[in-house]
């Protein structure tokens, strides 16, 4: 192809960021189990636990709390039954798992399997037209029977349509009845303000080819004093509660990642920002009847999200015809054999599902420039004209 | 031409796509999602639309160095052609789902489809070949395979679809494709064909019917009768398990007096009464059909031949029609005609239209 790619799917993985590649092929050619105790060994140990210090400093956690993990579904596997089955084994009655419809499938997944197959009773509580949690919902079901609540997970931001969730309330609510809260923020991280600390949160997901660093490496960020049962049991080199050989290069590439997105988050937010705004503003100029879906531009937003409804499209039309243009955006929904479901995130949010596949996420990043916005507000107006004649038939 | 390939991650399609870019054409690969569950398709290597066979069907694209994506058809395909097969059958029919498929299905929603969105034409790896007549009008005769040809399953197509349709392989035989898909470093080359019908999982037609039909079949069972003497010769559990012809799985308690095997002569689904009887009376000699599709202009009378169900032998035969009706008279009697099935008609190897058949007449005389 000679036309330039317009990459908007940073939502979906982000490329990596300068100093991550570095630090990663720095140490790809070093040699050093870091649980050996020689000097090579003793040498991968220092880089794994200055990136876990680095990463702790700039999330606001102790270097203890960081558990290295494979990626984001791992993290939120790890918290959701880790934390469960611990909770659970110090008093039976805490059955019941409360998050939101909303959530991703790597922690729905885990919550389905735990109500099917494990006796966990799973709430998962509504939000509104704007995809935010009801916090008057989660404490009604807390309140209901609190000493049955095993576990929160609400997700910090959401990866579709980019709402902000009130997690500082959700702990609040929470720490009423001393029930532990788990966040999945892989989309926050490096986009808003996130500090584990601050955020009163016991457990946090975040990931690394999300904010610039390699694909298979993220943590969860879990308080010490919080038990949490192992999945993968063997070695025991994270805790005891995540075994397998830690992966140096990319444990050492993901805090570069991190504390470059994080150091430059705000700047990144403005600019990207800005972006978003004149692309929606656009695509709305061009397609009337066009609509963003989630929470107003603002902070309650991710910002460089962009998830647009275009009445009387198929998603996947659009995203095919856009494709074929160079430009590359995302359904946002999840796909089973590449067959696009409705959105259940639309649907929670009270779409119907001929709404609920209307859509496309555009989901802008640090590579984005002021061109790559021209071309799809270029591109728009001939492609859902094509969709909708697609769609007429 | 900016051309959809139509792959279902067998070898034949995979080979059509790159037949196509080769021939210069703008391919892009599309899997078509028929099942709303994939798991309960045919498994495996032997049909189409399980998740297996899209992910070949993807890694054939890439082979290929095609676009790919999967369009989920699966709501269209229930409607328009697995609800009317359990009609057909409810009915004391027998369908063939894959010209359904392809009359509603590859050649309407997914060529609409394609051309809406931009697209001139549909490939698909059907064994077939596409001609321009004298008339300028295109023409669709036999494959160079006669074995496998399959321009009976597309005799439902019209002028427009054909138009708009691209079939690859027609002047070439099975091992030869196998070769170039082997050639051409596509893994599916040794994939196994597919058989049977793509959304009955294990092949056993009776029991998904039986399953799926519930209310909505007009019986459960009934009699079997012997149609020389009138006797009850056994029972049976729904008339849907049945074919006209069909010689197996009857399990008869009282044996012919002639000690010759029984076929199905007729099926009574109101009744529930399946008839049985000699191989001689399953003979026709005319067959009346309904529903014509006409590949080109539509003819009066035609000296040609037909073909009575799929892979079955051609007839010699004249053909009248008289707008919806179509009268074919066998020179060359057949056996074993069930209505539901389509009559494909050919001057030549030349398809001219095909028709339902609703009715036939045995050679005895017999409605």
């Amino acid at each position: 192809m000679n036309q330039p790619l317009v990459y908007l799917d940073h939502a979906a993985t982000t490329p990596m960021l300068p100093v991550a590649v570095e630090a990663m092929t720095r140490q790809l050619t070093g040699v050093g189990n870091a649980s050996s105790l020689h000097a090579s060994g003793r040498g991968a140990r220092r880089v794994v636990e200055e990136s876990r210090e680095t990463i702790a400093r700039v999330i606001g956690a102790r270097p203890g709390d960081v558990v290295f993990t494979s990626g984001g579904t791992e993290s939120d596997n790890l918290a959701l039954k880790g934390i469960f089955w611990a909770r659970r084994a110090e008093d039976p009655r805490r059955t019941r798992i409360l998050a939101t419809a909303v959530e991703h499938h790597a922690v729905l997944d885990p919550l389905h399997w735990l109500a099917e197959s494990d006796g966990a009773e799973v709430e998962l509580l509504p939000v509104s037209s704007e995809g935010v949690l009801d916090l008057d919902a989660l404490r009604d079901s807390i309140a209901r029977d609190p000493a049955s609540v095993a576990l929160v997970s609400v997700m910090w931001a959401n990866n579709e349509v980019g709402s902000l969730q009130p997690i500082a309330d959700v702990v609040a609510i929470a720490a009423e009845h001393q029930v532990p809260v788990h966040t999945d923020a892989v989309q926050a991280l490096g986009q808003v303000p996130v500090d584990f600390a601050a955020s009163g949160v016991d457990a946090l997901t975040f990931t690394g080819h999300k904010v610039g660093g390699p694909y298979g490496v993220g943590a969860l960020v879990v308080r010490r004093d919080l038990a949490v049962s192992a999945l993968v049991h063997g070695g025991g080199q994270e805790r005891d509660i995540r075994s397998g050989t830690l992966d140096v290069p990319a444990i050492a590439s993901l805090a570069a990642a991190v504390e470059e997105s994080v150091k430059h988050q705000h700047e990144h937010a403005v600019r990207v920002a800005a972006l978003r705004d004149d692309l929606v503003r656009r695509v709305i100029e061009v397609v009337p009847d066009a609509h963003l879906h989630g929470a107003p531009a603002g902070p309650l937003r991710l910002p460089g999200n962009a998830h647009i409804g275009f009445p009387g499209c198929e998603g996947d039309s659009l995203l095919m015809l856009l494709d074929a243009r160079g430009i590359e955006c995302s359904t946002g929904s999840a796909c089973s054999a590449g067959v696009p479901q409705p959105s259940h995130v639309l649907l929670a949010m009270g779409c119907d599902p001929d709404q609920a596949r209307h859509s496309l996420r555009f989901s802008l990043g640090h590579t984005t420039t002021p061109a790559d916005i021209d071309a799809v507000v270029e591109a728009i107006g001939p492609v859902v004209e094509r969709a909708r004649a697609a769609r007429a038939r | 031409m900016k051309v959809v390939a139509a792959m279902s991650g067998g070898v034949d399609s995979a080979v059509a796509a790159a037949r196509a870019v080769e021939a210069g054409h703008d391919v892009t690969g599309v899997h078509l999602a028929l099942s709303r569950n994939p798991a309960s398709y045919r498994s495996g290597a032997r049909g189409c639309c399980t998740i297996e066979d899209s992910n070949d069907a993807r890694r054939a694209a890439d082979v290929i160095g095609i676009p790919f994506y999967v369009w989920d058809l699966s709501d269209r395909f229930h409607e328009d052609v697995v609800e009317d097969f359990m009609d057909e059958y409810a009915a004391g029919r027998t369908p063939n789902p894959c010209l359904r498929c392809n009359e509603k299905i590859k050649f309407a929603a997914v060529l609409d489809r394609a051309l809406a969105l931009g697209f001139d034409a549909v490939a698909t790896g059907h064994y077939a070949q596409l001609r321009t007549g004298a008339d300028g009008l295109i023409e669709m005769h036999r494959a160079a395979d006669h074995a496998k040809d399959q321009s009976y399953v597309l005799g439902v197509l019209d002028q427009q679809q054909l138009r708009h349709s691209l079939f690859p392989l027609g002047d070439t035989d099975k091992p030869a494709v196998r070769r170039e898909a082997e050639a051409r470093g596509l893994l599916v080359a040794d994939k196994p064909d597919s058989h049977d019908i793509c959304f009955v999982a294990d092949g056993d037609n009776a029991g998904w019917l039986r399953e799926k039909l519930g209310d909505r079949a007009p019986n459960h069972g009934g009699d079997i009768v012997d149609a020389t003497t009138g006797e009850t010769v056994g029972s049976h559990t729904g008339t849907y398990g049945f074919t006209i012809g069909q010689r197996r799985g009857l399990r008869l308690g009282v044996p012919a007096a002639d000690g010759k095997p029984r076929f199905v002569l007729d099926i009574e689904p109101v009744s529930g009464t399946v008839t049985v009887g000699p191989r001689e009376r399953l003979a026709v000699d005319h067959v009346s059909g309904i529903r014509p599709r006409w590949c080109g202009t539509v003819p009066d009378r035609v000296e040609g031949t037909v073909q009575l169900r799929a892979h079955g032998a051609e007839h010699r035969a004249v053909v009248l029609v008289a707008g919806d009706r179509v009268e074919i008279d066998l020179l060359d009697p057949a056996e074993g005609i069930a209505p539901g099935q389509a009559a494909v008609i050919y001057d030549g190897t030349r398809v001219v239209g095909s028709a339902t058949i609703a009715s036939t007449r045995s050679v005895d005389g017999a409605a």
